[in-house]
């Protein structure tokens, strides 16, 4: 890309050009330099599933996938993500029920108030996605960036381990 | 977050002219420009108006992505290589796993997808005072006094600190780099130059708002390793309050290596989460080489490495927890047992 067209300057930047894949659809945008993806996904796009914890990357409600990796969408300004796939929790599961994971969210009843749950979902749908963990305490370890303050972590673990037990094994 | 000028650099000399340009004529302790990549941790420090740059260049477009192979037989991590892809990378599992154990046991997947090798060599304390900008930080505000001296010290340094600032280097994949004498390629308005890992970290001194001998517009562009196979001896132990996504009280890495006899040939030591930068002491590592491993040797290496610690009331508990986290570190290294970094019960 021509970085002439993609600098911004004064007191009162101008918006920047932004293409961007969310959940399938292509966008393209102009977004101010300091908007951050969470803000631009929540006000921008009505994407309200994915959740403004501590917008400071400590609790991991804001976490979406980015080329199919987990991120904290807090911490991500928006231009930074020109070309990117974004997934949030509105296009996992698009069966109209709900994915494995959110099917085995419900089955564990897996919240309480569930303000953490997109991003949990999120971190657990890379987690079975890129095989990187297989025990309980894999998962633990894993998903250590998606703090949830009702304490439900015992039934959100065995939910991504049922969903893991579902799956081709790392040997198979 | 303050209203800043956005410029998207496609290499790494307009990155650097840039930087340039926007750095003349600035006093020496703020930075009206800085590099981002990840965002991590300056994107963060901006919302708290602690960072608060007047232009931001963009330099992920930078072709500065690739883990590979070098002539020599060592291996170059770009600096744009994420934490987690450095961490994951085959050739650093083989040969040099205690960068990736020190990697994984950092924050979070979330973070270490985003975060940078360049970034996460040039983030900044977590000292809480640096944090607050209703106390003062000598970091922060030149000057200004240090909130931390006679305030809450739990995660505070033990050695190398000074009257000014007594914050601590944050960064696990430091420590693991400072025993492989890694080297940091950094490219700036002179050309490029290359930094010993242990010359890059500063201790605070009377200018604590340098963290790093970096130069004003200066730009890291890689982090090579020498060449080498650390597999066979090495760990890294990571005690912090809890067992997961904290910062380290104290961190040991090791890597070592033994002839057929069962003698140290090498043997190198760095604590993280003391001091503001990585901690090696080379006399104390030269009281292991040569000699077979044992436990008294070990706490010998861990008092020399500890020579001139000093508490500050709250932390006075790591002097102790070091001593101890190093005679252990070396006796996993020793018996070729490295502390996991999923499975929590001490190796």
């Amino acid at each position: 890309m021509d970085t002439s067209t993609v600098s911004s300057r004064g007191a009162d930047p101008g918006a920047l050009p932004v293409t961007l894949e969310v959940n399938g659809a292509a966008l393209s945008l102009t977004v101010a330099p300091y908007v951050t993806l969470l803000d631009l996904l929540r006000e921008r796009l009505q994407l309200t599933g994915t959740k403004k914890g501590c917008d400071h990357g400590q609790c991991g409600a804001c976490t979406v996938l980015v080329d199919g990796k987990p991120i904290n969408s807090c911490l991500k300004l928006a231009v930074t993500a020109d070309g990117a796939r974004v997934t949030t929790i509105e296009g996992l599961g698009t069966d109209g029920r709900g994915g494995a994971l959110q099917r085995a969210f419900i089955e564990h009843d897996a919240f309480q108030c569930g303000y953490c749950t997109p991003g949990q979902v999120c971190s657990a749908a890379a987690l079975v996605a890129e095989g990187v963990a297989f025990t309980y305490d894999e998962v633990r370890e894993y998903m250590s960036g998606n703090l949830c303050r009702c304490g439900a972590y015992p039934n959100i673990t065995d939910a991504v381990m049922d969903v893991l037990r579902q799956q081709p094994g790392p040997d198979t | 977050m303050n209203r800043f000028d956005y410029e998207r650099a496609t290499d790494v000399a307009q990155a650097v002219g840039l930087a340039d340009r926007a750095m003349a004529n600035a006093a020496e302790s703020v930075a009206p420009a800085r590099f981002l990549a990840g965002g991590t941790n300056l994107v963060d420090l901006m919302k708290e108006d602690v960072e608060c740059p007047h232009t931001l260049i963009d330099v992920n477009r930078l072709p500065l992505r690739a883990i590979e192979e070098l002539p020599d037989g060592g291996l170059r991590l770009g600096a744009l290589a994420t934490n987690a892809e450095t961490a994951d990378h085959p050739l650093v599992r083989a040969r040099y796993p205690v960068l990736s154990s020190a990697i994984l046991s950092g924050a979070t997947r979330q973070l270490r997808n985003a975060a940078t090798n360049g970034g996460n060599l040039n983030q900044r304390t977590r000292c809480c005072y640096f944090y607050d900008t209703a106390t003062p930080c000598n970091k922060r505000t030149p000057g200004a006094g240090c909130g931390a001296i006679g305030g809450f010290t739990r995660m505070h340094a033990i050695l190398g600190a000074s009257a000014y600032c007594v914050a601590t280097n944050p960064s696990d994949m430091a420590v693991a780099l400072a025993v492989l004498d890694a080297r940091v390629r950094v490219t700036g308005p002179q050309g490029e130059r290359t930094i010993p890992l242990l010359d890059y970290h500063r201790l605070p001194g009377d200018q604590p708002w340098r963290d790093n001998n970096l130069g004003a517009a200066e730009l890291v562009t890689a982090v090579d390793l020498p060449p080498g196979d650390f597999s066979a001896h090495y760990t890294y132990l990571k005690l912090r309050d809890r067992l997961s996504y904290a910062f380290a009280l104290v961190s040991v890495a090791v890597v070592l290596a033994r002839d057929d006899a069962g003698r140290c040939t090498d043997v190198r030591i760095a604590l993280g989460g003391v001091a503001h930068k990585p901690w090696r002491v080379l006399d104390a590592e030269a009281l292991l080489r040569a000699n077979a491993p044992d436990r008294a040797l070990f706490e010998q290496v861990a008092a020399r490495m500890l020579d001139g610690a000093v508490g500050l009331g709250d932390n006075d508990f790591k002097i102790e927890l070091a001593r101890r986290a190093i005679v252990r570190a070396l006796e996993q290294a020793a018996s070729g047992r490295p502390q996991s970094h999923t499975d929590k019960r001490l190796a």
